[in-house]
């Protein structure tokens, strides 16, 4: 029955944000894209396309300049959604802001603990994740104003102040309190696509459940051989996903790659992303694996996203949208830099999305 | 909170409940008489009742429709402006719903004539006054569900359109099949008055007597 009522607030902006999906670059695009020689080549291939004459007035072209103004062009579409979304669409499209307004609040607690000035912090965070009061962050000198301010100003603050308290802000590893944030966040998130209901939540929850696991095999990685204990592992795993609360409990007592491969062999979606391909003669080793599950991950995320579009009446459209633009633009990224830096045997390591 | 839900269902049923148990303990039950209050009714309650629902619920399918394909197209249009002709289509197919209400109400309409009340009640008229009523609801029932299946599937072809221009003409197809159900209710709608009397003087069919019964409440 979502389809009786749902064009009422939102059908414009799904035709929008649909027509914004067809001018994402297709495989034929990319295979133009990779034979430029230069910089100036790639501006030229990219003005065909939807992004059209996006680094007209730069005089000089470097991967950071490409990639910052193919991000704003990513945040004037996202602003236009926004800004002609009602509830509960607004909120939603909120939601999807929350996980940059982390990362940028993050990078101002670091800038704070090493004593750095935050004004020149401010232009390096992400645009789409910017609030009102971000300037007001800047003023805190002390942790501890900056945790009181973050409560007042941030919508992020339910996600800290259930976890953290000031003095955690000090003593924990940034790192630890980025993961922890984003726990709360992934979980707000998925409870709030529930009340949705279906279509939105089927198909926001998949993508959520992914993302979750995704989280809890990358943090178990990556915390072999640090001094991360068990039980502080275990306590930045989302009670999400697939993994949950079986695999977590098991992922929370691994010690190496082996272990963590067993767990994912229950799943059969998640078997896949550690078999060897054919070529592989020998063992990758443990970085080599890491490389190729962060590889098969981005794949999985690339698909999942595809999928969203092929329902209609659900929000989903437009958090697929956002990250697949998102992924565009790193594959533009990458493509750049091994122009710039004439490094061409590993042009073709992007993901292709269409 | 969640408890609207239980109220909304719960206080007319209670409501009902009451009034129905008074009714039965002080003895007054057979106040409540189906059959008198299909004698006593007048035709004219029905037959107007009939096309209301006919035109009222045409009406009600067919906005449903364009509303429902109308941001479609505009948004789709955004990016492939070539769409925003052909699927005018689908508006004019969810259009045509309420044009069968139109020629429905017309022609039930014709048969509601002025007749004393004297003479209204007669068999005759109380055909007439349920086919008209039926089948005014019937007709205003199916172009209903007609207009929200065009609307439906409008939409989905306007995105589908934008998307690839191959795959309008196949979705177009969808809609012309949900189109037909309109078509189905006129024709029903047609069928059920075909041997309906227009309202005319008659002799009543019920007696005289029952005519000046007063109310049971008055004693």
């Amino acid at each position: 029955m979502e389809g009786l009522f749902f064009n009422v607030n939102n059908g414009f902006l799904e035709g929008i944000v649909r027509g914004y999906k067809a001018g994402i670059l297709t495989q034929s695009h990319y295979a133009s894209l990779t034979q430029c020689e230069t910089l100036e080549d790639l501006k030229t291939q990219l003005s065909a396309t939807d992004y059209g004459n996006f680094l007209a007035n730069e005089a000089s072209l470097t991967t950071t300049i490409i990639s910052d103004r193919a991000t704003q062009l990513l945040v004037d579409q996202f602003n236009f959604l926004r800004s002609n979304a009602v509830e509960p669409l607004s909120k939603f499209l909120d939601y999807i802001t929350y996980s940059y307004m982390i990362d940028n609040v993050v990078l101002l607690i670091t800038g704070t603990l090493h004593e750095r000035d935050t004004h020149e912090l401010l232009e390096r965070c992400h645009p789409l994740g910017v609030f009102e009061s971000m300037p007001a962050l800047c003023v805190a000198t002390n942790v501890e104003e900056l945790y009181q301010s973050v409560l007042v100003e941030t919508p992020l603050a339910p996600y800290f102040r259930n976890c953290l308290s000031a003095a955690d802000l000090d003593d924990l590893n940034i790192e630890i309190i980025r993961s922890t944030i984003y726990k709360a966040y992934l979980e707000d998130f998925y409870e709030f696509v529930g009340t949705l209901g279906s279509p939105t939540s089927d198909v926001m929850r998949t993508i959520l459940a992914f993302e979750a696991d995704r989280r809890t095999i990358n943090i178990t990685i990556n915390s072999f051989g640090t001094e991360l204990t068990k039980e502080q592992r275990a306590k930045l795993f989302p009670a999400i996903g697939r993994l949950f609360p079986d695999g977590n409990n098991a992922l929370a007592k691994a010690d190496d790659i082996e272990q963590v491969r067993l767990v994912c062999e229950n799943i059969p979606e998640y078997r896949s992303f550690f078999d060897n391909s054919p070529g592989d003669a020998q063992d990758l080793g443990d970085l080599g694996i890491a490389a190729q599950l962060e590889d098969r991950f981005f794949r999985t995320e690339v698909r999942l996203n595809k999928e969203a579009f092929l329902q209609q009446f659900q929000y989903g459209v437009f958090y697929s949208y956002v990250k697949l633009k998102e992924q565009e633009i790193r594959n533009l990224t990458w493509i750049a830099e091994c122009i710039a830096q004439d490094a061409r045997d590993r042009i073709n390591d992007y993901i292709p999305i269409f | 909170m969640g408890y609207t839900y239980y109220y909304s269902l719960s206080l007319p049923s209670f409501v009902v409940i009451v009034v129905a148990l008074y009714l039965l303990f002080t003895n007054s039950g057979e106040v409540f008489n189906v059959g008198r209050f299909l004698e006593e009714t007048s035709p004219f309650v029905w037959g107007g009742l009939g096309v209301g629902l006919c035109i009222g619920l045409s009406v009600l399918g067919a906005a449903w429709g364009i509303f429902l394909t109308g941001p479609s197209i505009l948004g789709g249009g955004v990016r492939a402006p070539r769409i925003s002709t052909k699927n005018l289509i689908s508006i004019i197919f969810c259009e045509v719903v309420a044009i069968y209400g139109v020629i429905m109400g017309i022609v039930y309409s014709a048969k509601l004539q002025s007749v004393p009340e004297a003479q209204l009640y007669t068999r005759n008229n109380f055909y007439t006054g349920y086919a008209l009523f039926f089948g005014g609801l019937t007709v205003g029932l199916c172009n209903l569900f007609c207009g929200l299946c065009v609307g439906i599937a409008g939409s989905s072809a306007a995105l589908a359109d934008a998307a690839d221009p191959g795959l309008f003409v196949k979705v177009l197809v969808i809609e012309v099949f949900g189109s037909v159900l309109g078509l189905f209710g006129l024709i029903v709608g047609l069928l059920m008055i075909g041997n309906a009397n227009e309202f005319a003087a008659g002799t009543p069919t019920t007696s005289p007597l029952a005519q000046a019964l007063t109310s049971s409440y008055v004693h």
